[in-house]
C-alpha cells in the first residue's frame, strides 16, 4: 500500500506584506481528520497565515503541500470561513445564495445547479439550524446566525480541510455549540479543520493539536505538549503571569472592536 | 395618444429615444455593480476622464466615440496598475488620473476655435444628434457589455461578495476586476452621447441605487435597476421634448425622483 501524504505539511514558510515579514520559517504537518486550534497573541500572524494556507497571500519562502500536491494544485478543496469584519453585510444575497456560492466549485461556473447540489445546499442549511432563515438576506439575520450561514456554505463546500478565523468570538453559546457539532460532523468525515482562536481554554480542551505562535513557531502538539510554562512565556510574554499553586493567566489587551479578554490555563 | 406619438414622428426623436433606453438599461446594469462595489467615485472620474480621448479624436477628425473608448480603457487600466499591491490607495489614484484627464482633455478642447458648442454637448450630452451610425454603435457595444454580464454573473458576484472565497475557488480575480474595470469604462463611453460626461455618474449610480432600495437579490436588483433606467430615459426624453429642458438633465432628474419615492417607500415600510 503506497504510503498517504500528510492532508497538510508546511515547510519552512515565511509569510509577509511587502518588505515585513509577519511569519517567520513555519513548519509544521497535520495528519488526515486533525482538529487544530491556532493560538497566540494579538498580531501574533494567525490571520496572515490562513490568508496564506487559501492563497490570497503569497508566500516570500517555502512550500504549502495538500495531500503531497503543491497549494493551487487542487481546485476547492480548501473551505474559509472569515471573520466576520471581512465580509459586506449589506450585500443583497439570501441566505441560500450564500450557501449554493459554497458549490461553484463542483456546479462549475455556466451551468446551473443540479437537484443533487439544491439538496446538499438545503441540507447544509438545516444542519446548521437555519432552515426557516433560508429566504431572508444575510444583512436580516443576528451574528451567530450570520456565522452559522458560512458554516452552512463550508458544508456544502465538502472541503478536506477547513479553515476558521476566531469562530468563537463574539457568538452566542448556541452558535458555539452548533460550530463544536459541525466539527464533530466533520471529524467523522475525515476533514482537517484549522481555527484561530482567543479561548485558550477551547483550545486546550476541544482540540487534538494545538499550532502555539508568535510571528514564529513556539510550539506544536498535543494541548499537553504544547500548555507548557516555557511555551506559553515564548509566546506571551510580559503578558503572562504564574501564580504559586502552578495556575497561569495570561492577559492581553485587545483590538478596539473585541471586549477585553482574559484566558486561563491550569 | 397623440402627446405620446406626436415627437416619434421625428427621426432624430425616434433614434434618440432608442439611445437612451439602450443607455439606461446599460448603465442602470452595470450600476448594480459600482454601487456594491463602492466604485461611484471610480464611475465619476472615468466620465471626466475620456475627455481628452474626445478631444483628440475631434481634432484628428475621427469617431468620438472611438477616442473616448481608447482614453477610457488608458485610464481605466492606468487606475489599476497604480493601485495594486496598495502602492496608493485607489481613491488616491482615481483622484490623481481623474484630475489629469480632465485637464488635458479641457486644454485640448480650449486650444480649438468652436469649443463652446462641443463641449456643452460632450458635457451634457446630445442624445437628439445621435446618428443612424452612433445608434447601431451604442446598441452593437451595449449588447456585447451585457452578454459579457450574463456570461460572467457567478464569477462577478463572487469576487464582488467574497474575494477569499473567489481565491480558494481559484478565480482570476485580478483579470476579472479588470475586466469589470473596461466594462465600466465602455459604459461611460456608450453613455456619452445621451446623458453626456457630468452626468454618465448619475445614471450609474442612482437607478441601481433605487433597485437597491426594493429587492434583495442581485439578479432582481440588476432587472429593476434596469426597469427604472429605461423608464427614466424614455419620461426623461419627453420631459426634455416638450419643457424644453437639455435632456441630459431630465432623465437624471427623472432618475432621481424615482429614488426618491422608493426611499419613502421603504421608509413607511420599516417606520
Amino acid at each position: 500500500m503506497p504510503h498517504t501524504p500528510h492532508r497538510l505539511e508546511i515547510e519552512n514558510i515565511s509569510i509577509g506584506y511587502g518588505d515585513k515579514i509577519i511569519l517567520q520559517d513555519l513548519s509544521f504537518q497535520v495528519p488526515h481528520g486533525a482538529r487544530v486550534a491556532v493560538v497566540g497573541p494579538n498580531g501574533a500572524g494567525k490571520s496572515t497565515l490562513f490568508k496564506a494556507l487559501v492563497g490570497i497571500l503569497p508566500l516570500k519562502s517555502g512550500k504549502i503541500f495538500i495531500h503531497g500536491e503543491s497549494l493551487g494544485a487542487h481546485k476547492d478543496c480548501v473551505a474559509y470561513v472569515p471573520q466576520r469584519e471581512d465580509v459586506d453585510w449589506r450585500f443583497p444575497v439570501t441566505v441560500s445564495d450564500v450557501v449554493m456560492m459554497g458549490r461553484f466549485g463542483q456546479i462549475g461556473w455556466w451551468s446551473n445547479p443540479s437537484k443533487k447540489d439544491k439538496q446538499i445546499v438545503r441540507k447544509s442549511i438545516e444542519q446548521m439550524g437555519i432552515a426557516d432563515l433560508t429566504d431572508l438576506s444575510i444583512g436580516q439575520l443576528s451574528g451567530g446566525q450570520q456565522q452559522r450561514a458560512f458554516l452552512a456554505r463550508a458544508l456544502a463546500q465538502e472541503p478536506h480541510i477547513l479553515l476558521m478565523d476566531e469562530p468563537f468570538t463574539g457568538v452566542d453559546a448556541t452558535t458555539q455549540e452548533v460550530t463544536f457539532g459541525l466539527l464533530d460532523h466533520l471529524r467523522e468525515k475525515q476533514v482537517t479543520t484549522i481555527i484561530s482562536t482567543h479561548d485558550l481554554n477551547l483550545a486546550a480542551s476541544r482540540f487534538d493539536l494545538v499550532l502555539l505562535i508568535n510571528h514564529r513557531l513556539i510550539a506544536f502538539g498535543t494541548p499537553k505538549q504544547v500548555f507548557t510554562k516555557e511555551h506559553l512565556a515564548g509566546a506571551f510574554g510580559n503578558s503572562l503571569l504564574v501564580m504559586e499553586d502552578g495556575m497561569m493567566l495570561v492577559d492581553e489587551c485587545c483590538p478596539p472592536e473585541e471586549e477585553h479578554h482574559h484566558a486561563e490555563v491550569k | 395618444m397623440n402627446w405620446l406619438l406626436e415627437p416619434l414622428a421625428y427621426q432624430f426623436m425616434q433614434r434618440g429615444l432608442f439611445a437612451s433606453v439602450i443607455v439606461g438599461v446599460l448603465c442602470a446594469v452595470m450600476g448594480t455593480y459600482v454601487v456594491l462595489r463602492g466604485m461611484a467615485f471610480l464611475g465619476d472620474a472615468m466620465a471626466h476622464a475620456i475627455l481628452p480621448g474626445v478631444a483628440i479624436a475631434y481634432l484628428l477628425q475621427g469617431n468620438l466615440l472611438v477616442g473616448a473608448g481608447v482614453a477610457a480603457v488608458i485610464v481605466a487600466l492606468s487606475i489599476g496598475l497604480f493601485s495594486r499591491e496598495g502602492v496608493v490607495k485607489e481613491d488616491t489614484a482615481i483622484g490623481i488620473l481623474f484630475a489629469a484627464a480632465l485637464s488635458l482633455g479641457v486644454a485640448l478642447i480650449s486650444s480649438m476655435q468652436t469649443y463652446a458648442v462641443d463641449l456643452s454637448h460632450i458635457l451634457f450630452g446630445n442624445v437628439l444628434g445621435v446618428s443612424s451610425s452612433d445608434l447601431w454603435l451604442i446598441g452593437l457595444l451595449s449588447l456585447i457589455i451585457l452578454l459579457i454580464v450574463a456570461f460572467f454573473f457567478n464569477q462577478f458576484l463572487v469576487i464582488s461578495f467574497d474575494p477569499v472565497l473567489a481565491a480558494t475557488l481559484r478565480l482570476p480575480a485580478e483579470l476579472l476586476r479588470n475586466l469589470m474595470l473596461v466594462l465600466l469604462a465602455l459604459t461611460v463611453v456608450v453613455s456619452l452621447q445621451t446623458v453626456g460626461v457630468s452626468l454618465a455618474a448619475a445614471m450609474l449610480v442612482t437607478p441601481a441605487a433605487t433597485a437597491y432600495l426594493l429587492t434583495r437579490r442581485l439578479l432582481p436588483m440588476m432587472l429593476v435597476s434596469a426597469l427604472i433606467g429605461a423608464l427614466s430615459s424614455v419620461i426623461g426624453l419627453y420631459l426634455s421634448y416638450y419643457l424644453n429642458i437639455v435632456s441630459g438633465s431630465t432623465i437624471v432628474l427623472t432618475a432621481t425622483a424615482f429614488f426618491l419615492l422608493a426611499f419613502l417607500l421603504k421608509k413607511m415600510k420599516s417606520g
